[in-house]
């Protein structure tokens, strides 16, 4: 199985990277954009005896490892035999 | 229900008590409505009023005639000649570094930097005084703490120069993060954050306003609990590019005469900033209106604008009329400035939201308003004491050498401070590693040399000598390089002081301090307490107060470095040892015994010791010079060798009785130094040491590949290293 | 000879580079803001150490779009001298002036200290000063000064000779233990093909002075005055 973690600032926290990089699209030209924000993508190959048990797993480590709760979010999706579910 | 009455859960919201609420009733003839509250929390707050510490405080000694600044502004300041300022100042950032290590050692480092920017100065040095719990099990606070402070130093380009590191299981639920900055500002440029001239106006720069730490600095005045996890979205996020750019834009407002006044944003956000501003200055008051605050997020109230702590903001007071010059300035580095709000005379913090007025509070109310604390010092339980007859002979010194060297607490501290940018400014002289690190002053001679210490342990086992012997450690630090102690800022880390024993132990503490510092005639020109600094009222940390420390040479080219400089100089004891093992690394290492006083401190002899020693290196008469601290002279010795690449030879150590040889090596007695020079020059020194009735011995002579005391040890370099350079990190 | 120090909103090392000309070595300084689209009348261009625009996103990304690369690049076309340090090494990088990339150090930690360096290239404006195959002794100070490079890229470079500085121990063995930082090949520094462009991770701004633990760097700087006097004599 796939794992695909996107770790993210959580909406409250301060940004610096996602301002900057807004700032600098802005002085490109790209002034359609109104926020960014700058996170992680984590991609893991996993074995698990089922797609509800590595949905656990993956949890787990993102909450012990991956993400640091107190200034970020995570999301996943699980893909077993080509079949993507979030 | 009355006017008066309010809701406790509000109140322990806010951090005020019931009776704090009172006197605000009373004061202001009627009952505060939600945003006043909530800035009469943060403000009344331990962390911005010092409630509990400042009658204690008012005993510290704050002048000198070098003394520019004393207590009160952002930073101190003290003459250090050729028309220049040194300011500094030292601040803690304990709890948010307890919930999050990174961001929170960052945003220390970018408040305090921010103190010394606001006097008008160029930050020139940090440096970082950290306590965590021992390791392998503090490695989390450690990682995230070293990353923090070199994240945030390293990209804003000010070189980490200095600190000190001590693991102890007293600070495993409460690490000490205490950030100090050093800066340089010429002595007529030098600011003062006093919001002057009625009408003029304030301007907010730097970064837009987020819900960020708000109620931080409350947050910094109640003991951790289980709980602090819930406050965790508190945790501000640092941004060091924008602060980068921040400190370029203000030092160029001295480019214009416009500027009255700059104040850094920290605890309690634009509350405490602009009522400070307006509290130096009698009479003085401000209009603010929350609506011309530039925003990060949407949805933010008056009462969140308040009180947000988000990083990298600067309130400057401007002339009337003048207002395009400094916007100019701060566009120039793509920094967003805003006119929020101007100076009035009314004595009134006054908020108005657009048309609505959502708070109006008398400044004063706000900062002196907060009743102090009335606390009773009792004496703590009198620690274990120590049956010296009663330890084992020492019997290998070469492997108890080996081990104080591997301890933790003594070992190098490269792998810490190679982390750290400490030469970018090109100024720093003497690098981190050895005693003080110096940092030359660009365009003149002069060398400010720099210091943090600390031995809790001692401030432990007796906290009225322990404080004194804080001052002594950093003022040795600053002699050894042969600079002159300047002045002081100390960062005073305590327990729960509401407990009689703390209280207690906080007393004693600025006893010491005030002791010493009057002794050495040494001003204490800023600093910081850190109270409630034990989680659930378990593990109270051990006292600590942290003496951050300032130093002069008139020509850098004198200084002097810890490390053996050449083949075949002599080197010698300075100073007198006693069996001075009580509270030593020795007795916990090597006995696992944490007992007896703290060795005695005569500052007399501190003193002329001191004078020895900038005598000799004012004529030259020596190559190096290192304090003997913790583990004692043989460690020191030992460092001397590690640090130059060069070893020593020894006649056998055999101290008169009733000298003890573990006392005679790892011992501390204070007021001595290991220092070598050529034998042409011993003749000198010896004469001089008996002009200051300071007693010297020859140990041996600088030469070789090993540590050897004949009969005795002998170790190589090359094992001594892998011991001392293994330990940490 | 005019020295231009470029300044982005994040260099740090702009004021150091400026001493260094201006008080130590005695040329002529020009600072050159990152807005600028004039490189007035600049004979080498440095592009200094820091954290230009936080180095967030990738280092130097953000940078390159800067108006005064645009001329940069023009300018090194023509010939001109550019030399990038450390930060300016990896904003060179990123736009293509010198190939490669520079990753996070392989130990993920930042790295203040000395190093040594062996000097390979001798025939160059930036390090005439020195002698064949020198130590020099220069520190480095970053996070991300990993060097990097295809396969292809690299032999082509060491095929032409492309690098001009490599980490190496006190006596100028090209070692493991020598490489602070996982460079590929113990790479520390890299000219271009035609010779006028260098990027180097290690700061020899640092060490220009006696009084800061050595004088080395001092030797690039006078290599590059140097070589303005061998072109108003030719």
């Amino acid at each position: 199985m796939i794992a695909r973690v996107i770790v993210t600032p959580k909406p409250v926290v301060n940004d610096p990277q996602g301002i900057t990089v807004k700032q600098g699209l802005a002085t490109l030209g790209f002034s359609e954009v109104s926020d960014v924000r700058v996170g992680k993508y984590i991609e893991m190959r996993l074995e698990a005896g089922s797609e509800h048990e590595a949905r656990e797993r993956v949890e787990a480590m993102c909450k012990q490892l991956l993400a640091n709760h107190v200034i970020e979010d995570y999301r996943f999706d699980i893909e077993t035999d080509g079949h993507k579910r979030r | 229900m009355s006017l008066h009455r309010v809701d406790e859960r509000r109140l322990r919201e806010v951090a005020l008590t019931p009776e704090e609420y009172r006197v605000i009733v009373e004061e202001l003839k009627r009952a505060p409505n939600e945003v006043e509250l909530g800035m009469l929390g943060v403000l009344w707050s331990e962390h911005c009023s010092y409630k509990s510490s400042k009658a204690l405080l008012r005993r510290l000694p704050s002048s000198s005639p070098a003394v520019l600044q004393g207590p009160g502004e952002n930073a101190g300041a003290v003459n250090i000649g050729e028309g220049w300022a040194a300011v500094f100042k030292i601040e803690s950032h304990n709890h948010p570094s307890a919930i999050e290590p990174y961001q929170g050692a960052a945003t220390g480092v970018g408040g305090i930097i921010r103190d010394v920017i606001a006097m008008g100065a160029r930050p020139i040095a940090l440096l970082d005084s950290l306590r965590f719990g021992p390791l392998p099990g503090s490695s989390h606070h450690v990682e995230g703490v070293v990353a923090g402070i070199g994240g945030y130093g390293n990209c804003i380009g000010i070189p980490t120069v200095g600190g000190e590191v001590y693991f102890d299981d007293c600070y495993t639920n409460n690490p000490l993060v205490n950030a100090m900055c050093v800066g340089l500002v010429r002595v007529d440029r030098l600011m003062r954050a006093r919001a002057e001239g009625t009408g003029n106006s304030l301007m907010l720069v730097g970064a837009d306003t987020g819900r960020d730490g708000i109620h931080g600095a409350s947050f910094a005045s109640v003991e951790l609990d289980e709980t602090s996890s819930d406050r965790r979205p508190a945790v501000q996020v640092g941004n060091p590019f924008l602060e980068k750019c921040l400190l370029e834009a203000c030092m160029d407002l001295a480019h214009t005469d416009a500027v009255v006044a700059i104040q850094d944003l920290g605890a309690a956000g634009l509350t405490s900033s602009v009522a400070e501003c307006a509290g130096r200055v009698a009479g003085a008051g401000a209009h603010i209106d929350v609506r011309r605050v530039p925003r990060r997020e949407r949805g933010m109230s008056p009462y969140h604008v308040m009180l947000s702590e988000s990083q990298e903001r600067m309130l400057i007071v401007v002339q009337r009329g003048r207002e395009a010059e400094v916007e100019a300035l701060f566009q120039a580095w793509d920094l967003t400035s805003a006119v929020i709000g101007h100076v009035t005379d009314d004595g009134h913090l006054t908020v108005v939201n657009g048309k609505d007025e959502v708070a109006r509070l008398p400044v004063s109310l706000l900062t002196d308003g907060a009743p102090l604390r009335r606390l009773i010092g009792v004496a703590a339980e009198q620690p274990p004491g120590l049956d010296i007859d009663a330890l084992p002979p020492l019997v290998d010194p070469g492997a108890t050498l080996l081990r104080l060297l591997a301890s933790p607490n003594l070992s190098s501290r490269r792998g810490i401070f190679r982390r750290y940018d400490h030469m970018v400014g090109d100024a720093t002289v003497i690098p981190p590693g050895g005693d003080a690190a110096m940092l030359r002053v660009k365009g003149t001679r002069l060398g400010l040399a720099v210091t943090t210490d600390c031995n809790s342990r001692y401030c432990h086992l007796d906290p009225h000598l322990g404080a004194q012997l804080a001052v002594a450690e950093a003022a040795r630090n600053i002699v050894a390089t042969g600079a002159q102690p300047l002045a002081v800022t100390d960062c005073l880390n305590f327990a729960n002081p509401d407990r009689p024993e703390v209280y207690w132990e906080m007393e004693e503490t600025v006893a010491g301090l005030a002791h010493a510092c009057r002794a050495f005639e040494l001003p204490i020109v800023s600093g910081n307490v850190s109270l409630y600094n034990d989680s659930s009222g378990e593990s109270a940390i051990y006292p600590t107060p942290v003496v951050g420390m300032v130093g002069l040479i008139s020509d850098y080219d004198r200084r002097l470095a810890a490390g053996f400089r050449a083949e075949g100089d002599f080197v010698l004891l300075v100073g007198s040892s006693h069996n001075d093992l009580g509270g030593s690394e020795y007795l916990k290492v090597e006995h696992d015994l944490v007992a007896g006083r703290p060795p005695a401190l005569d500052l007399a002899r501190e003193r002329a010791v001191y004078r020895l020693i900038l005598a000799a290196a004012e004529n030259r008469l020596l190559r190096s010079a290192h304090d003997c601290a913790e583990g004692g002279m043989l460690v020191a010795l030992a460092e001397c060798c590690l640090l130059g690449g060069i070893g020593v030879r020894c006649p056998a150590i055999r101290p008169e009785s009733p000298i003890r040889l573990d006392a005679a090596f790892f011992g501390e007695s204070p007021s001595r130094f290991i220092v070598s020079l050529a034998s042409r020059a011993m003749p000198e020194l010896q004469s001089l040491a008996r002009r200051h009735h300071v007693e010297i011995s020859l140990l041996g002579l600088a030469g070789g590949e090993s540590v050897e005391f004949e009969g005795q040890f002998r170790l190589s370099l090359a094992e001594m290293r892998q011991a001392w350079e293994g330990a940490v990190v | 000879m005019k020295f231009g120090v470029v300044v982005f909103p994040g260099t740090w090392s702009d004021r150091d580079c400026g001493w260094v000309i201006d008080q130590v070595l005695g040329a002529e300084l020009q600072y050159l803001w990152h807005k600028d689209a004039d490189l007035k009348g600049c004979d080498c261009i440095i592009l200094p150490g820091g954290f230009a625009y936080g180095d967030y996103l990738r280092t130097g990304a953000i940078a390159r779009f800067a108006p005064v690369m645009e001329k940069i690049g023009n300018f090194a076309d023509r010939g001109g001298l550019v030399w990038g340090i450390c930060n300016g090494f990896q904003i060179l990088c990123e736009a293509g002036l010198l190939p490669g990339a520079l990753l996070r150090n392989a130990s993920l930690e930042f790295r203040c200290q000395w190093t040594n360096l062996v000097v390979e290239r001798t025939d160059l404006p930036f390090t005439s000063q020195c002698s064949e195959r020198e130590v020099i002794h220069v520190p480095i100070s970053h996070g991300e000064g990993n060097y990097f490079a295809d396969p292809a890229t690299l032999s082509r470079l060491e095929q032409r000779g492309q690098v001009v500085f490599r980490y190496c121990d006190a006596t100028g063995h090209v070692t493991n233990s020598a490489n602070p930082n996982g460079s590929v090949h113990n790479i520390a520094g890299i000219v271009n093909a035609r010779g006028n462009v260098l990027g180097m991770m290690p700061h020899p701004e640092r060490c220009s002075e006696i009084e800061l633990g050595g004088t080395d760097g001092l030797k690039l700087f006078r290599s590059v005055a140097a070589s303005a006097m061998k072109v108003l004599v030719s």
